[in-house]
Formats: structure tokens, C-alpha cells, sequence
């Protein structure tokens, strides 16, 4: 179920240079994200997905670098393959002075790119159309966050470019304009390890599913946290108001 | 205490004898729970309680924060990471910090318009209002200095963007600016001074907020009527109040726990609704976001700051009389100083000898108008100064002057009051009628006592 809203898509330009004409106002679909709501929670397998999709498209140039390998545990990964996973990184050891293969103690490597941006925060960070007109209703009503940001940004290029200054443009109708990374995801572009159709929609979902963990790996605790709070808050303000009732019972005529 | 007679502490057995003797401690805190309160407060007077829970929820868990927090530049925006993701429950505190900003700040505007609807700032209760002013100035300080802690964009920029305002006092502003941020510009030595005076703060507000509240037992709570308890006698004093405990104790504890109930379900399902994303990129000197947000908290003010630029005709010709040492910027300045400033003098301003805005016909519509002003302030500050949103500024900001300078000192002598009850213990007794046809007690209440 996918709704089509037109958002004031506040761009900032951010790490992503200056040297593109500046975001207007984008297209952000509101795509179905299994972490949405009070009760969401991150869809282990879409997880693992996306982490594919990072390590084989993103990683060439993206970094993630608040993110500690050890963490991809969470992911439902055991330990030898997270082992596994880090040791196709390699990472500079301050005490070795030297390269070697990342252990799952060290974090993500950082960007490859001097302007691609570091995406362990990009979640977060793109969650910023405060729709509509400022009031910020579609966040709240809707959930719309950084992952739909993300998963439109990835699916909206028109196959339009232009040629500013030297650098190549790529026309996105998310992003609202030009911007300086060129489309990565494509159809069968990808081989998911567990047989789903690798549409551009899919990986692209999958990747900011991915990158929504990355950025709040512990969402679903917190939720939990909310929950119990707000659980066991309400029984207090029931007590509390019969006791509130009763102290004043005799004091309004009311007893 | 002096104020509404009342019982106080006597010491009983021979150890109380001994301590009351050498440190009256108990006598103090029982006479502060105690103290007789006027019995028809309604549910604005939670706001009190609800604030100075803020106070310790923020100084707890930012004691906390501290100990993993590292204040330098190169490693604050990792050390948040950090906290995020490897302190246990640290995503809980930092969330709750947070937050708890907001909620802090929500119940303070409730807490002022409160004030300035009953007229709690007026004779005598003019040091607590003033008192209640500063406190407000020094949250704003931490909150300003604490935003800036987390080293994202937004705090970077807004640092930059709020210092610079002092840079706009003609002659010595540069030095000012300068000593502000301990050097040309938003760096490490900033974000040092900031952690440091973030720390202090509070605590300094914590003992400003025992100022006030010793302030108004000294003079008793306002109330919705404006009246003021009889004192002539314990008897007499004794029909218009009860005492604080425990009657409004658990009255503002059940406030506070429905508040926690709607806090604790943002914090844990939309903890960064309130925040500007910008703040999850590491800040950076060289790229500036394309529109700088302070908090939803500070928009009302910073409103006030945008609006007076050099298209005004009162800004030029403030600017041609001052010979332009007055200029757009300072102007703004000052008027962002001043709101709050004539907020301070209401007390003065207001020349009506009638406490409450119950029983004043045109006041009701004013203050209405100003909270409605107030909310487009804040949406406005929070919109680009581009269009139509300056306009619509600066008409907010003279309104939110008018109200001050203006309608309130006129309306003392253009309003007729309505008529007030005699004694609080009248008012209360309209809206709580004995119960028709009983005298004493009514059978059945035993079985049924939660009603």
C-alpha cells in the first residue's frame, strides 16, 4: 500500500557538497516499514537484505563509521559470521601502524568518497520534511521518517543529468533536483542470499531498513521501554486519581 | 513563615526537642508541606510541581550523561554515538534529557500564561514573578548551552547565530562575542565553557527555584479568584485553604503522572519528533544548513529577533535618531531582550486593581489574543524569513509589545470588573453545592468509597 504525497522535502545540502543546485521541494513516498509504530520492530531477514545491499553497492563509497561490527549480531548473525563479515574489511591499526583485518570490535570503515556521506546517522538525519507546511503532522500521523526518505531518494532518479562545472549531476525526483550520486540500484543488480526478487523498490527498501538500524540500533528496546512506562504509568494515574477522589471526597461535599 | 495563620511544628519527644533546638530543619520542611493552600486551586496550579520534577529529571540524568560525554571537538559527536549505543540505557537517558527539555519548557509557558491570566504576578507576589522571570532566563542559557553539547550541525550553527548576537552591541559587541566564545569563533574552547556552565546552571536555578517558592509561602499561593485568603484569624483561614499535604500533593502527583504518561510514550516512540534532524550530522565549519532552526522552544522569541529588519520603519528610524548605532541587527537584539523584558514589568504595567482575568470582560479577549499570538510567533519563527512570514512576524511581535505597554495599562482604566466573590471559601462553595437533601453523612458512601 504505498500513498503518493507531494512534501516539502527541506533538504539541507549538508556533506553533500555545494556544487548542485540546492534541493527544492522533493516527492517522499510513504513506503511500509516493519519498525513503524508503537509495536514495530525490525524484520530480521530485511535487515540481513539491506546489509547486503550495503556491503555490495553502498560500501564502494559510504562509510558507517558509528557502527561496531560486533552489533551485526543483532542482526541474528552468530558470532564466526560476523567474524567472517569483518574480516573482508581492513581497517588501520594505531598501535600496529599498519592495515590489517577488521575485527568484530572495530566499527564500519568511514566513506571512501570525500562527498559521499557517512550513513550510520543518515536515518536520522533525512528525516528532516516536516510536512505539511511545517506543522510536522505527516511524521507523526503517518511515521514518516528517514527510511522513506531514503528508499525514495534510491528509487526517484529520472535518468536525467547535467554537466555542472566539470561534475555530473543525476536529476531525483526525491531529492527535488540534481544531486551528485548517479543511480546504484538496478533491477537483478544484486543476488539476495535468500532468493527475494531483487527489484530497485526491494534493495531499496531493504537498504533503508538497513540504515534505520544503523542509525537507532536499539528503536526496538526503546519501544519496549515506552510501552512498559506507559503501561504501568496509567495504572499509577488511575490510583493515583481514586486517591486524589477520595482525599477530596469529603472536602467538595461528596462524601 | 509569615502569611496565612496556621499550625506549626512542636516537637514531641525529646530527640525532635534536642535537633529542633540546634537546626529547626524539621520545622521547615513541615511547615513548607503543610502550608495552607488555597482550596480552590484549579489544574493550572500543577504546573509548579510539574517543573520542579523537570528540574530533577534533567540534573539526574545529565549527571549521568556526563560521565560518558567527552567535550571536545573532535571526539562530542562520537561520544553521543557512544552513548546511544554502548552505555546501558543510555539511549533512554540521552532521550529523556532531551525531551525533558521540551517538557521543561511546555510546562514553564503554561506555567507563565497561568500567571499572567490570574494576575499572580501583581501585589504582592511581584519578587516571585521576578524571580520566576530570571529562572526562565537561566533555562533558556542551559538549554541554549546544552544544545550546542551534542556537536551536530544545528548546535554548531545555532551557537554561532545566538553568540553573534551580542556581537551586534555597538562598540564593545566584538569583544563580548570574542569572550563568549573564548576565541574568533564556534570552537573547542566554545564547547568547553559551554559543557562547564551547562553543569552549573542548573544548580543554580535549583536554588532560585527555593527563592521562589519561599517567596510565595511568604505571600501564599494566588488563586483562581484572585482573592486573598483571610488571615484575620485561624478559623477564618482555615475555610478558605487546606493544607498543601495532602491534598495537593496527590492532586499534582496524579497531573504529573498523566504528563508522564503522554512524556514517556515520546520518549519512547518519537523521541527526535521534537528535534531538528540537522543535529545527526557531525557539525561542520564549512557547510552551512540551509535554514538555521533553534529549538521549538526558543521560536516564539526568535520570532521577535527576525522580525525588526531594516524595512521597518520604526528600525530606520530608530537607526536615523541613534545615528546608526542602533542598526536592523541590534535592533532585533534588543527586541528579543525587550519581550521578555516587558513580560518582567507586567506587575508595573498592569494598572487594573483586579487580580484575576475571570472577572475582567476585556482582559479574557487580550490574553486570548496573546496566547494565540504566541503559538504564531513560534510557527513563524520555525518558517523562512522569506514571503510572507516576515510580515506576518512582525505583526505578532507588535502585538505581543501592544499587550505589554499598551492594552494592559489601558484596560486598568477603560474595563469595569466584573463582580467577585467575597471570600475564597464562597467560590469554592458555588462550585461545590452540598448535596440537595442531605445533612451529614449519606448512607451507601462506605460501600462506594472511590467515588
Amino acid at each position: 500500500m504505498l500513498k503518493k504525497l507531494s512534501l516539502a522535502v527541506a533538504m539541507t545540502t549538508g556533506l553533500v557538497t555545494g556544487a548542485h543546485a540546492a534541493g527544492g521541494a522533493g516527492e517522499v513516498t510513504n513506503y511500509d516499514f516493519s519498525f513503524e509504530g508503537p509495536f514495530g520492530t525490525f524484520d530480521e531477514a530485511q535487515l540481513q537484505r539491506g546489509l547486503q545491499v550495503y556491503t555490495e553497492v553502498c560500501s564502494a563509497c559510504h562509510g558507517l563509521r558509528y557502527v561496531p561490527f560486533r552489533t551485526l549480531t543483532d542482526l541474528g548473525y552468530s558470532e564466526e559470521q560476523v567474524r567472517a563479515y569483518a574480516a573482508q574489511f581492513e581497517v588501520y591499526d594505531e598501535i600496529e601502524e599498519d592495515f590489517r583485518e577488521a575485527a568484530p570490535t572495530d566499527h564500519f570503515p568511514m566513506s571512501q568518497l570525500e562527498n559521499a556521506p557517512d550513513l550510520s546517522l543518515m536515518a536520522k538525519a533525512r528525516a528532516g520534511f516536516h510536512g505539511p507546511y511545517g506543522t510536522g503532522l505527516n511524521q507523526l500521523f503517518k511515521g514518516m521518517g528517514g527510511a522513506e526518505y531514503i528508499a525514495s531518494l534510491n528509487t526517484g532518479y529520472t535518468g536525467g543529468e547535467k554537466e555542472e562545472a566539470g561534475v555530473f549531476l543525476y536529476e531525483n525526483t526525491a531529492y527535488g533536483g540534481y544531486l551528485a550520486m548517479a543511480q546504484q540500484l538496478y533491477d537483478d543488480g544484486i543476488e539476495y542470499a535468500d532468493g527475494t526478487p531483487a527489484t530497485i523498490e526491494q534493495q531499496a527498501k531493504d537498504v533503508a531498513a538497513f540504515l534505520m538500524w544503523t542509525a537507532e540500533p536499539k528503536l526496538v528496546d526503546r519501544k519496549q521501554v515506552g510501552f512498559l512506562a506507559v503501561f504501568f504509568l496509567s495504572v499509577l494515574s488511575v490510583l493515583l486519581y481514586l486517591t486524589n477522589k477520595r482525599i477530596w471526597a469529603n472536602v467538595k461535599n461528596k462524601d | 513563615m509569615a502569611g496565612i495563620p496556621h499550625d506549626h511544628y512542636e516537637p514531641k519527644s525529646s530527640g525532635e526537642k534536642w535537633l529542633h533546638k540546634r537546626l529547626p530543619i524539621v520545622g521547615l520542611l513541615y511547615d513548607t508541606l503543610m502550608i495552607p493552600t488555597p482550596k480552590n486551586l484549579n489544574w493550572m496550579w500543577i504546573w509548579g510541581i510539574v517543573l520542579t520534577f523537570c528540574l530533577a529529571l534533567q540534573i539526574v540524568t545529565g549527571i549521568v550523561l556526563a560521565m560518558h560525554y567527552t567535550p571536545h571537538v573532535n571526539e562530542a559527536f562520537a561520544s553521543v554515538e557512544h552513548i546511544m549505543r554502548n552505555v546501558n540505557g543510555g539511549y533512554m537517558l540521552r532521550y529523556l534529557h532531551s525531551n525533558g527539555a521540551s517538557l521543561f519548557f511546555l510546562a514553564v509557558y503554561l506555567h507563565i500564561f497561568r500567571g499572567l491570566y490570574y494576575g499572580s504576578y501583581k501585589a504582592p507576589r511581584e519578587v516571585t514573578w521576578i524571580i520566576g522571570m530570571i529562572i526562565y532566563l537561566a533555562m533558556m542559557g542551559t538549554a541554549f548551552m546544552g544544545y550546542v553539547l551534542p556537536w551536530g550541525q544545528m548546535s554548531f550553527w545555532g551557537a554561532t547565530v545566538i553568540t553573534g548576537l551580542f556581537g551586534a552591541i555597538p562598540g564593545i559587541g566584538e569583544s563580548i562575542q570574542t569572550w563568549l566564545l573564548g576565541g574568533p569563533s564556534v570552537d573547542n574552547a566554545t564547547l568547553t565553557r559551554f559543557f562547564s556552565l551547562h553543569y552549573l546552571l542548573p544548580f543554580v536555578i535549583a536554588g532560585l527555584v527555593i527563592l521562589h517558592i519561599w517567596a510565595f509561602h511568604t505571600t501564599g499561593n494566588n488563586n483562581p479568584t484572585g482573592v486573598e485568603v483571610r488571615r484575620t484569624s485561624k478559623e477564618e483561614a482555615e475555610k478558605d485553604t487546606l493544607s498543601f499535604w495532602p491534598y495537593f500533593v496527590i492532586k499534582d502527583l496524579f497531573a504529573l503522572a498523566l504528563i508522564m504518561v503522554v512524556f514517556f510514550a515520546v520518549v519512547g516512540f518519537m523521541p527526535n519528533y521534537l528535534g531538528h534532524p540537522d543535529n545527526y550530522i557531525e557539525a561542520n565549519a564549512l557547510a552551512t544548513p540551509a535554514h538555521i532552526v533553534p529549538e521549538w522552544y526558543f521560536l516564539p522569541f526568535y520570532a521577535i529577533l527576525r522580525a525588526f529588519d531594516n524595512t521597518v520603519w520604526i528600525v530606520q528610524l530608530t537607526t536615523f535618531i541613534t545615528g546608526g548605532i542602533i542598526d536592523a541587527k541590534f535592533f532585533g537584539v534588543l527586541a528579543m531582550f525587550g519581550a521578555i523584558a516587558v513580560m518582567a514589568l507586567a506587575p508595573w504595567l498592569d494598572t487594573s486593581t483586579v487580580r484575576s482575568g475571570r472577572y475582567r470582560p476585556m482582559f479574557k479577549w487580550w490574553f486570548a489574543l496573546l496566547v494565540v499570538d504566541f503559538i504564531v510567533l513560534m510557527w513563524v519563527g520555525a518558517m523562512p524569513a522569506e514571503g510572507i512570514y516576515p510580515v506576518i512576524a512582525l505583526i505578532a511581535s507588535t502585538y505581543w509589545f501592544a499587550y505589554f505597554l499598551v492594552i494592559l495599562p489601558l484596560l486598568g482604566v477603560l474595563e469595569k470588573p466584573t463582580e467577585r466573590p467575597e471570600t475564597i471559601e464562597a467560590d469554592f462553595a458555588a462550585s461545590h453545592p452540598p448535596k440537595s437533601g442531605t445533612a451529614g453523612t449519606v448512607p451507601g458512601a462506605a460501600a462506594n468509597p472511590a467515588e
